[in-house]
């Protein structure tokens, strides 16, 4: 933990007021990263732009580290347009319990990247008013972006590469 | 006389063919339709250096107005369906050129989302390889295809109820 993490403003009144659902603070490269614990994910996002002004929602995604536990990661990433600053926040969600609680309330843009990430990934928005698939098809069968999916499409002998 | 004459000794059957053929390759009017990069290659073509304009190619804006579609780019299946509303909007007589590598094949998208070659779904005439084809190559394709309409037998006169559509050989 570097002392730019510890001393980012967010970080600070973060570890305050929710000492207990912070798992994790990270700084590489002038990049602040916060993980939480995800049951306080809506509070947490709504103390982030009501009292520190992390205004924008510029990108919700998720990761999938497939064999670890947890098994997902959904990401955050936040921009304060008047303090001119970036935050990262990330939760970790197990694949037994594939969801978290959509933060839509919070910021309205959060709609679609909620879509996203469980078109992509399958991970279910607790509360979401219209949690449907928004990029592949809706009578689409599985989430492409999870590693386990296989690349060329379930129904087609996946390529081995051409001298296999 | 060594001419083909589906609807028996009468010499103006074949100049029917000649005519319609003519009329035909002289005038494709190609779809405005284009799904990636081959498409800004298809609009060089169309443009005033290379200048489709000059063999009767004129791009129509509607599928009703259109005797061929040039598949130009990657198709993903969520467009397919729209693909094929089109293609079945045109009349016919309609052909349809597969431009570029991913049209052809799917290219370098071998994933869960591409279609792996237009021919999957549509009855392709020409195939127009490249990753874009350069215009040259497209036209190139494109009088592929007139001479394929020049060699159609009796497709006008079976479509009046004349006779039989004979294929040619090859």
């Amino acid at each position: 933990m570097s002392d730019m993490a510890e001393n980012n403003r967010a970080v600070i009144k973060l570890r305050e007021k929710f000492a207990s659902s912070i798992l994790d603070v990270k700084e590489f490269r002038g990049e602040v990263t916060v993980t939480v614990k995800k049951e306080d994910i809506v509070a947490i996002c709504n103390f982030l732009k009501q009292d520190q002004r992390y205004n924008l929602l510029t990108d919700v995604t998720a990761v999938d580290y497939l064999g670890a536990e947890p098994r997902f990661m959904v990401v955050y990433n936040l921009y304060s347009i008047p303090n001119k600053d970036r935050l990262r926040v990330k939760a970790p969600v197990a694949d037994g319990d594939c969801t978290i609680d959509t933060v839509c309330g919070v910021w309205s843009t959060a709609n679609w990247l909620e879509r996203e990430v469980y078109d992509l990934m399958g991970i279910t928005f607790n509360n979401h008013p219209d949690l449907r698939r928004i990029l592949m098809t809706d009578d689409w069968v599985g989430h492409p972006l999870r590693k386990d999916y296989p690349l060329q499409g379930p129904d087609r002998e996946p390529y081995k590469g051409r001298l296999s | 006389m060594g001419v083909d004459q589906p609807l028996g000794d009468n010499i103006v059957t074949a100049s029917l063919d000649g005519l319609v053929n003519w009329a035909r390759k002289s005038s494709i009017w190609p779809m405005t339709f284009g799904l990636a990069c081959c498409a800004i290659e298809m609009m060089a073509a169309g443009a005033a250096k290379h200048d489709l304009d000059r063999f009767g190619i004129i791009f129509r804006a509607s599928p009703r107005q259109s005797d061929c579609i040039i598949i130009a780019g990657t198709v993903t299946k969520k467009m397919l369906p729209v693909i094929k509303t089109v293609y079945e909007q045109m009349p016919e007589p309609k052909w349809v050129i597969a431009m570029g590598a991913c049209a052809c094949s799917g290219g370098v998208f071998d994933t869960y989302s591409v279609v792996q070659g237009i021919d999957e779904a549509l009855p392709v005439d020409v195939y127009v390889p490249g990753c874009p084809p350069r215009p040259e190559a497209l036209l190139y394709g494109i009088m592929k295809l007139q001479e394929k309409i020049g060699k159609e037998r009796n497709t006008f006169g079976s479509a009046i109820g004349l006779g039989e559509r004979l294929e040619p050989a090859a």
